[in-house]
């Protein structure tokens, strides 16, 4: 195993948490000990509190240091970036990422390029979080996964937890981190539950996680696929496939080594993307671990994403918009067979919903 | 105080000439938006700055950072694309910062520092500072949504912060009553909830005098301020040379800005021995800069890779 990759807890962990209760501790815990931070965003201090994962702070903190916006997406976004240049640690929140197409020019234009081309004399120490929606008829504009074009981008971190305890300790390391962070959340990861520290830990960027160790293939899930895939990996232990799980948390910056060592010993990658494929996350990982084990190993590789069309509303062909455990388990056993075999695995209810437990 | 606002005004006016001149030689290596003409907007309202007050501009910057006292020698080597540059050769012209001075970046995007301004002075009134911010931008800016978005944002959180723009009239060749369906940007200020007001003729006296009055006010914790200072652009958007023989704007519109030109009528209001100490102390100092920029070395190659994060 690859030294960088995410080790022990650092501490046991003696409760379950929420997901929401795991980035409402972390943002509490972050506000307790640093004045610094801040929170802000679309009703972040309304009665529904953003899932309930602000929940408690404005009591606590009060109406300056964490307050609902105007809906002006753009200049919040600079707003933060100012509040950032003037030494304070701004999370700005977003309760759909579709809405951080509003954004992009602060954080492309400005968050990511300050540091740079001001020759190191500002850093921008911002963490922007963001929910990527999903059923319900979420549709079009409130079910996309736009990280790859974040990660596109020099100066910004992308980091992407599927786990209650990343969840708090990814939050933790992004507040700290003196760089502009954008912090992805799966509407449905929300509903996890898992073994979470109750004091403050960090997991720290650049380092993914093998959550299940297996021989004949890789899967590498991101966000809320991480949750399908390891599903997957039991429909394909049921007929005798080992699959390795590698959950890559932080996306940018984005831990190549855990995952290449992984595909040099199955020889098999399937990665699959919350977004779509075309330039997506799952394309740069392909690529990335390609060009590191040419010459060692033939691999044979596989992206799963959105199919390649406007996400639809109505169940029946959102159903097949996404990938999930047993059209991700039918893709793996093909490529470890190296043809087209047609299975699909029988739905088994007992996959359907993975409770993460820890320790990792 | 005449003396000084000179000094302010005369300097930048040939510090750019300077640049102006040395262009040709392709030893510059950035674009140059040359403020000449509007040197009176930063001069006026920075003269009624304290240390401590900060600033944010645009990519017609040099005025704004010389005026606010950001260092001269390392603007030139920025200019050079030096190592020794205020952002060691990686930032330009357009990306001009000097944060001990309190000149917190300049952006080649319309309106882009704006919102920056307005969170600064979130900061500033969260820490209870007795400071301020003030936003410079152009006409065009107005334009954008950024600005509506930011001005809002300001009235509602009552900050410490002056919004200043620099009327030049043009977006690069396209005049404002081509691009604004109503061009009064001061009613347009006020129906956010700002006091607004206009100052006309680049005046730079009218305007440090206004200035030194809404920036006591917004020191009392009053809000947030708007000034729309007229002006106007004597060079082309970005180089060193003219732009009327495009025919877009006329000498003729041209010759009232520069028969009210503010430097020359500062340097008729001090004393002329003054005023020749002024002018060589500045040129002495403009040619020791560029001789800096011009002997600075160049970043190491190991430069392409630092700064993209903070470790």
């Amino acid at each position: 195993m690859s030294a960088k990759m995410q080790t022990a807890l650092p501490r046991r962990a003696t409760r379950t948490l929420s997901y929401v209760d795991a980035i409402r501790e972390a943002t509490d815990q972050e506000m307790a000990c640093d004045p610094k931070v801040l929170v802000f965003g679309l009703d972040v201090d309304d009665p529904k509190a953003i899932q309930g994962t602000t929940r408690g702070l404005l009591a606590k903190y009060g109406p300056e240091r964490i307050f609902g916006t105007p809906l002006s997406e753009d200049a919040m976004t600079g707003a933060a970036i100012g509040m950032a240049l003037a030494g304070l640690r701004p999370i700005h929140v977003h309760i759909r990422m579709d809405f951080l197409m509003l954004a992009m020019n602060q954080l492309v234009n400005v968050a990511a390029k300050s540091r740079y081309m001001y020759g190191g004399k500002v850093s921008v120490p911002i963490v922007v979080r963001s929910m990527i929606g999903k059923s319900w008829g979420q549709g079009a504009q409130h079910s996309q996964g736009l990280y790859s074009m974040f990660m596109h981008v020099p100066g910004l971190k992308v980091v992407a937890p599927a786990t209650p305890y990343d969840a708090k300790g990814c939050l933790i390391a992004a507040i700290r981190d003196d760089n502009p962070v954008l912090y992805v959340e799966h509407r449905l990861l929300h509903f996890q539950h898992g073994q979470v520290p109750e004091g403050s830990f960090t997991v720290k960027p650049g380092k993914a996680r093998v959550a299940v160790q297996g021989a004949d293939v890789t899967l590498v899930g991101i966000s809320a696929m991480q949750v399908e895939c390891l599903a997957a990996q039991q429909y394909l232990n049921d007929i005798g496939i080992s699959a390795e799980v590698i959950d890559p948390i932080w996306l940018s910056p984005l831990d190549v080594d855990t995952i290449a060592e992984s595909v040099e010993k199955t020889g098999r990658l399937v990665v699959v993307d919350n977004g779509w494929t075309m330039c997506g996350a799952g394309a740069e990982i392909v690529a990335q671990v390609a060009e590191r084990l040419m010459g060692v190993r033939d691999v044979r590789v596989q992206r799963l994403g959105f199919a390649p069309t406007t996400c639809p509303t109505t169940p029946a062909l959102e159903a097949l918009y996404y990938p999930n455990a047993r059209t991700i388990a039918a893709a793996a056993r093909d490529l470890v067979e190296g043809s087209k075999t047609g299975w699909l695995p029988d739905e088994n209810p007992a996959f359907n919903t993975v409770e993460f437990k820890g320790p990792f | 105080m005449h003396a000084r606002l000179y000094q302010a005004l005369y300097r930048i006016r040939r510090v750019e000439e300077e640049v102006a001149r040395v262009y040709p030689t392709d030893r510059i290596k950035s674009p140059v938006h040359l403020s000449i003409g509007q040197e009176a907007v930063s001069v006026g309202v920075c003269a009624a700055l304290q240390p401590q007050d900060v600033v944010f501009g645009t990519y017609r910057g040099h005025a704004l950072y010389l005026a606010k006292g950001g260092d001269l020698r390392a603007m030139i080597a920025e200019l050079y694309g030096k190592v020794t540059g205020c952002a060691r050769g990686k930032g330009g012209s357009m990306h001009l910062i000097a944060p001990q001075a309190g000149m917190m970046g300049a952006s080649a995007v319309v309106g882009t520092t704006i919102p920056n301004a307005v969170g600064y002075a979130y900061a500033m009134k969260l820490r209870r500072e007795h400071a301020l911010v003030v936003s410079f931008f152009g006409d065009g800016a107005t334009e954008e949504g950024v600005f509506s978005e930011s001005l809002n944002f300001a009235v509602l959180k009552k900050l410490p912060i002056l919004f200043v723009c620099e009327n030049n009239q043009y977006a690069i060749h396209t005049h404002q009553r081509q691009r604004q369906g109503n061009p009064d940007i001061c009613e347009r200020a006020r129906a956010f909830g700002l006091p607004a007001e206009r100052i006309e003729n680049n005046d730079v006296l009218a305007l440090m005098e206004r200035s030194r009055e809404v920036t006591a006010t917004i020191r009392s914790g009053m809000g947030p301020h708007f000034l729309e200072v007229m002006t106007y652009r004597w060079t082309e958007h970005v180089g060193p040379g003219e732009d009327f023989h495009l025919g877009h704007r006329s000498d003729a519109e041209a010759r009232p800005w520069r028969d009210g030109d503010q430097v020359r009528r500062l340097a008729m209001m001090i004393e002329p021995t003054e005023r020749r100490r002024i002018e060589q102390e500045v040129e002495a100092e403009i040619a020791a800069a560029f001789a800096f920029g011009e002997e600075s070395a160049y970043p190491h190659e190991c430069e392409l890779a630092e700064h993209v994060f903070q470790d």
